[in-house]
């Protein structure tokens, strides 16, 4: 059974009502459907019209009271490859601004009967709260420090096109874990494909309730087949709070740089980069860099993700496990 | 959809049957385009593609030209998607299989291959993708079967079989390369196809 959020409210005969909110909504059947769907829209972009029909009418509304260039502008440009129509509503001139309630601005956009909302905001359960008061599907394009699905699922989707496989990989995650709703919703990703991830950083830095090893020591990227840095997130700092005594002790400790890598071995980063201190600019800028990848699958992973919220995704692919067996 | 399943049903072709009727309809495709290098045969997921590839085979063996060979799949083209609110679809959304077309279409003659043709539908749909690719001089359509009930001006160029069905009954194509078995068939069913 295809499972992601149902609403108990509704009569157990209609299919659940689909929505994207978190990593732990989905399982390794709903990620490995995901994968393959990206692959074939990936495939579509490749031609000379790069616009595909699917999703003609449809309007996805993109709320964010964060800023974001990816993955505002990835979401938006999923929707227009798959014909969608597509509103951005950004918290910067809105009436946001003029401290209108999320639900509030939830309902005033439910009335244009949007078909997904994608939804990022700083404060945890927002998405949950959007699903609950309008109809529409909704996606988590990440809320505070809690979770940010598409990305992980663009970093496994990465992951698999450049190693080939998911399955027995290790991937350090190095710096500011306990901030990363990366990395929170990484690990959970890595726990069901069966990934091993290792967290690196910072004592202060690393939340002790992830099941994943932590350890301090940056030596231990090492043996890693990818380090996966994180963005120092100054503005979900505290004032005042000395989670790290500065930030060149930072880079001086846990920043990588090309001396701390073995060849050969990729490197990847959410972004925005700070250059210079979490990630050396070299390292960036290598040949073993899958940074602009990462931004490439974006794309493609958030149309699979929307065409899968909307469809419910192709059947077929249950339909062809059972005709497998039989 | 569980391609594999027994299905039982009143036999309308067997393989002798099928293999004849390909066989016409490889010819009908050699006396029909004189310039047979122009022309690509471009087979629908999932059962179209097995038949444009036995059809390039049998234009290979009695013209001395091969076809160039291509598939299309049409699930991103569909005209019923969408889930709204929890509806159900209206009909179950097929895996997604690959689209190959490792040929510029400009100039060609593609024949657009399929096992049955229904609703005409699924035929817009493969049109319309294969637009996105290029832009073919001419696209004709070959089915092995015509069951009638076109919702759509669509008409075939090639057709094996006519078959007149209800609506409440379904065309079975079966082939070796997908069911391990030739034949088409003639199942009752209530549930609606939309090919």
């Amino acid at each position: 059974m295809i499972r992601l959020v149902s609403d108990d409210l509704r009569p157990p005969a209609n299919p659940p009502r689909r929505h994207l909110l978190s990593v732990g909504d989905l399982t390794r059947d709903d990620v490995e459907r995901l994968l393959a769907t990206a692959r074939t829209f990936e495939s579509s972009l490749e031609r000379h019209v790069k616009k595909l029909p699917t999703l003609k009418g449809h309007l996805i509304v993109n709320l964010f009271y964060e800023s974001s260039t990816r993955t505002s502008s990835s979401f938006e440009l999923a929707a227009k490859r798959l014909s969608a129509d597509t509103l951005t509503v950004k918290s910067l001139g809105s009436s946001v601004d003029k401290g209108e309630s999320l639900k509030d601005t939830a309902l005033t956009l439910g009335a244009y009967d949007p078909d997904v909302i994608v939804i990022r905001h700083p404060q945890i359960g927002a998405p949950q709260l959007v699903a609950r008061v309008t109809e529409a599907h909704v996606v988590n394009a990440g809320d505070g420090k809690h979770q940010h699905p598409t990305q992980a699922l663009l970093d496994l989707y990465t992951l698999r096109e450049e190693l080939g496989r998911l399955e027995g990989l290790h991937v350090a995650i190095v710096g500011d874990v306990l901030h990363s709703r990366v990395a929170r919703s990484l690990v959970q990703a890595f726990a069901l494909v069966g990934i091993r991830g290792t967290l690196v950083g910072p004592p202060a830095l690393l939340p002790r309730e992830l099941p994943a090893e932590t350890t301090t020591d940056i030596e231990a990227i090492r043996d890693a087949d990818v380090v996966y840095v994180l963005r120092m997130q100054n503005e979900r700092m505290e004032a005042g709070a000395n989670f790290v005594p500065s930030l060149a002790e930072y880079t001086a400790r846990w920043g990588i740089t090309p001396e701390r890598l073995r060849p050969g071995q990729k490197v990847m980063h959410p972004g925005p980069m700070n250059r210079g201190v979490e990630i050396d600019p070299r390292v960036a800028d290598s040949a073993d860099s899958l940074i602009t990848r990462q931004v490439r699958s974006g794309v493609v992973v958030r149309m699979a993700v929307l065409y899968d919220v909307l469809t419910g995704g192709p059947v077929g692919v249950q339909a062809l496990a059972a005709a497998e067996v039989a | 959809m569980n391609a594999h399943a027994p299905v039982r049903g009143k036999t309308l072709l067997d393989a002798d049957a099928l293999g004849r009727t390909l066989s016409r309809i490889a010819h009908e495709i050699i006396e029909g385009n004189p310039e047979l290098e122009e022309v690509a045969l471009v087979g629908i997921q999932t059962r179209g593609v097995p038949l444009a590839r036995r059809l390039a085979r049998l234009i290979e063996e009695r013209a001395g030209v091969e076809p160039a060979l291509g598939a299309v799949d049409i699930t991103f083209y569909r005209d019923d998607v969408s889930v709204r609110g929890g509806e159900a679809p209206l009909a179950a959304q097929p895996v997604v299989r690959a689209t190959q077309l490792d040929f510029p279409l400009e100039g060609r003659t593609v024949v657009l291959v399929d096992d049955v043709l229904y609703t005409g539908r699924t035929i817009r749909a493969a049109i319309e993708a294969l637009f996105d690719y290029g832009r073919p001089a001419r696209v004709q359509l070959a089915v092995l079967v015509d069951r009638g009930h076109r919702e759509l001006p669509i008409r075939p160029d090639y057709v094996g079989k006519n078959l007149p069905t209800a609506r409440g009954e379904r065309i079975q194509v079966q082939l070796v390369e997908v069911d391990e078995v030739d034949a088409v068939l003639l199942v009752e069913t209530p549930e609606e196809e939309s090919g």
